[in-house]
């Protein structure tokens, strides 16, 4: 029997042999045909028929069981039911759209922080290999060395902080050239973490002259940092110290006393707090909930040269960020990717960051189960924020067509048909307002809202 | 006598170990428990912060670590994790590459210059100038222009450890007694006769310095460029043992790098005793 008979038919046997030609008489092929809810005409319905022999297949390893069923219920009932609890429509334009990938040995660059976490696991999961692709995930020194080495083509795509393919786009501190974002990988998962020392200084008011890093200039977490204190009147640029330092060394430095806190990617805050140097202030999530952080980037020659690869790249991201994003997995998660050849982690610190029950430093055990989230949809007006906050604080000097950029980069629109085709609901805008510090933000007035901050660069 | 001095020097040696360890020892002893806290959260923290235990380890940790690592020194768990045995050979062969390249330029070049007392006044100026650059500050420079990660190591490497070289063969050349070359050129040995019989093992033990001093610097040099472009090395390795603040992994990488870098100046000087003539 091959893959692309009916497996609606009770008479079929899906083991072995084949239903036409395995009929005793016309008449008996003439029933069966008439059984079959979907002719396999077309391309289209053979592939469905595929999908769904695989479905049927999983759902009743007994043939006599499938047999019995389809008998007792009729084919047409049976893969109406079936239908509602698997989306055959969805997974056989999948599994017909889905070309060979053009380049099956790919290189991905990431950063060790749990925001990587969709990138990573893909690897030890298996999802890249479900997708027909031989991944190589190269843990990478920092921020500017990952963007030389994708612009290199050394990676095909890389673990970048959701605002630097836009920067790159826009040839803020490298040589423009178009990247783009096919996915977000996490939401949330940021904190404040301040030395011991300072846990009475727990008002922002009184952070006059203290020092923090920050990741990367063009991050999430220096807009938020930045955000965040300029609504309690301190000007970031002047009131306060921003230094830019890679996250391994923001510990040794809180130790070392050469910083007061800083805004940074997790596992190095909760890190902090695990050796005792630290504290939890607050959780990024508390000055915007559900703000994007770290984005997964190619460039758009990749794109160009690679369609399909790059097509089954997404969906594997979008896969593993669709089951990081279920608590029920979270700790077999935490456990695949702590080892040396991933982020290189205690599995516990892990385990807090991504269960959200953490220490918070201060002695006490707290629980916010969407500490870190992950969500790929890149959300266009996430981007068109980003570029806001890009020109408040200066780093985009002069006029930016802020929709024309956020569309150019954040891809939207391709990410949406993959979602729709792998069978998840992506939404039907790209567009969203969302609040941050209680102030809400419209992406279709990005001037009025840059200039609406008292707080800001003169430009 | 000499026999003795060596047996005293050795007994010295290894009592300064001795104290060294032990005061080492001492100095990382965990402490009592810092303060009290719930069991609860105690689980979620780390032994600094429950047992107050030094976040420096102590030689015994580092010594039970480094048997680990030498226990099995090839082992490949994926791109991001092997062993120490496979990370040093990515650094030596890296060094090697690099050091022979500078190797098969500074020579010549430095022969020319030296042998021209015009050419070696005239580019005084840009050798000095470009010699005392640190390999940092060419990293992004070769990443930029190069565009390929293990290359621009290998050039870094290159670029770093060819000045001595150049330098000491420029300055053995051009030193070479005028005696001798005065003696070649009665006898009417030819130019390149010359070069090769008399120069050259004149030269050769300022050379062999030179390349000694070389060495050195591209063992200094591959740490850095490896902790920048990463994926193999042992610079690498001690990036990502920081990267998880484990500071046992980063003195076994230091005590490594040392022991390695040790043993190729050895190379080197034996090579420079060959050479070695008396006045």
């Amino acid at each position: 029997m091959s893959i692309f008979d009916n497996p609606f038919d009770p008479d079929r046997n899906l083991r072995a042999g084949c239903a036409c030609g395995q009929h005793q008489s016309a008449a008996e092929h003439e029933q069966a045909t008439a059984l079959r809810c979907e002719p396999a005409e077309s391309e289209e319905k053979r592939y469905e028929g595929v999908v769904a022999s695989a479905v049927m297949r999983a759902m009743f390893p007994q043939d006599a069981a499938r047999r019995a069923f389809l008998k007792s219920v009729g084919a047409s009932t049976a893969l109406a039911a079936l239908s509602q609890f698997f989306p055959i429509k969805t997974a056989t334009e999948v599994f017909a759209q889905t070309g060979a990938p053009e380049k099956k040995d790919l290189k991905v660059g990431f950063i060790p922080i749990t925001c990587a976490t969709p990138i990573i696991m893909a690897a030890p999961l298996g999802f890249y290999a479900k997708h027909g692709l031989n991944v190589e995930v190269v843990k990478t020194a920092g921020w500017a060395v990952i963007r030389d080495k994708t612009i290199n083509k050394e990676y095909d795509a890389a673990h970048m902080l959701a605002p630097m393919p836009l920067a790159i786009s826009l040839g803020l501190g490298a040589n423009a050239i178009p990247f783009t974002v096919p996915a977000i990988e996490n939401i949330n998962g940021q904190g404040i973490v301040l030395a011991t020392k300072h846990k009475d200084k727990r008002d922002p008011k009184d952070w006059k002259g203290m020092k923090f890093a920050i990741p990367f200039d063009y991050s999430m977490h220096n807009y938020l940092l930045r955000y965040y204190l300029a609504e309690h009147g301190l000007d970031p640029d002047t009131d306060v110290q921003l230094r830019s330092v890679p996250p391994p060394e923001m510990v040794a430095n809180l130790r070392a006393d050469n910083i007061d806190g800083f805004l940074a990617p997790d596992n190095i805050c909760q890190r902090a707090i695990y050796d005792g140097v630290g504290f939890m202030h607050l959780l990024s999530k508390e000055i915007w909930d559900g703000h994007p952080c770290c984005s997964f980037a190619a460039s758009k020659e990749f794109i160009t040269t690679a369609p399909n690869s790059f097509a089954a790249l997404t969906r594997a991201i979008v896969d593993a960020t669709a089951y990081a994003s279920k608590a029920e997995n979270r700790k077999q998660i935490a456990e695949a990717i702590a080892p040396a050849n991933y982020i290189n982690a205690p599995v516990t610190v892990l385990e807090q960051v991504l269960t959200g029950t953490y220490a918070d430093g201060l002695g006490g055990v707290k629980t916010d189960a969407k500490r870190v989230d992950f969500d790929p949809f890149p959300w266009q007006s996430f981007a068109v924020w980003m570029l806001t906050q890009m020109k408040r604080w200066g780093q985009i000097k002069g006029d930016v067509d802020y929709k024309a950029v956020a569309e150019q980069v954040y891809l939207a629109t391709d990410t949406r048909k993959l979602m729709t085709e792998m069978g998840l609901s992506p939404p039907a805008s790209a567009y969203k307002s969302f609040a941050v510090m209680g102030k809400t933000f419209d992406p279709a007035k990005p001037e009025d809202y840059v200039a609406s901050f008292k707080i800001r660069k003169a430009s | 006598m000499t026999s003795s001095l060596r047996l005293r020097a050795g007994l010295v040696s290894i009592v300064l170990l001795a104290a060294f360890l032990g005061i080492w020892h001492l100095a990382t002893r965990s402490t009592a428990p810092v303060a009290t806290m719930s069991p609860e959260y105690a689980k979620l923290m780390g032994l600094t912060a429950t047992q107050g235990k030094s976040a420096m380890p102590g030689p015994i940790d580092v010594g039970a670590k480094l048997w680990e690592h030498l226990k099995r020194p090839f082992y490949d768990n994926g791109p991001n994790d092997k062993g120490l045995g496979i990370q040093l050979g990515y650094s030596i062969a890296r060094v090697g590459t690099g050091y022979l390249l500078a190797v098969l330029v500074a020579i010549p070049l430095g022969f020319l210059i030296g042998m021209s007392p015009l050419l070696s006044k005239a580019l005084d100026p840009f050798i000095q100038v470009l010699k005392p650059i640190s390999p940092l500050a060419w990293m992004p420079l070769a990443l930029y222009t190069i565009k390929d990660s293990s290359i621009s190591a290998i050039f870094v490497i290159f670029i770093c450890s060819i000045w001595p070289m150049l330098l000491n063969t420029v300055f053995g050349v051009a030193s070479v007694r005028k005696e001798w070359i005065n003696v070649a050129r009665t006898l009417e040995v030819g130019t390149i006769r010359r070069a090769f019989t008399v120069i050259l093992p004149a030269a050769a033990p300022t050379i062999l310095t030179g390349m000694r001093i070389s060495i050195g610097i591209a063992w200094l040099v591959i740490v850095a460029a490896e902790m920048l472009v990463g994926g193999t090395g042992i610079g690498y390795f001690v990036w990502n043992e920081w990267n998880n603040l484990s500071i046992t992994n980063v003195i076994i990488a230091i005590l490594l790098i040392g022991v390695v870098g040790m043993l190729l100046d050895q190379i080197l000087a034996r090579f420079t005793r060959m050479v070695t003539f008396p006045e």
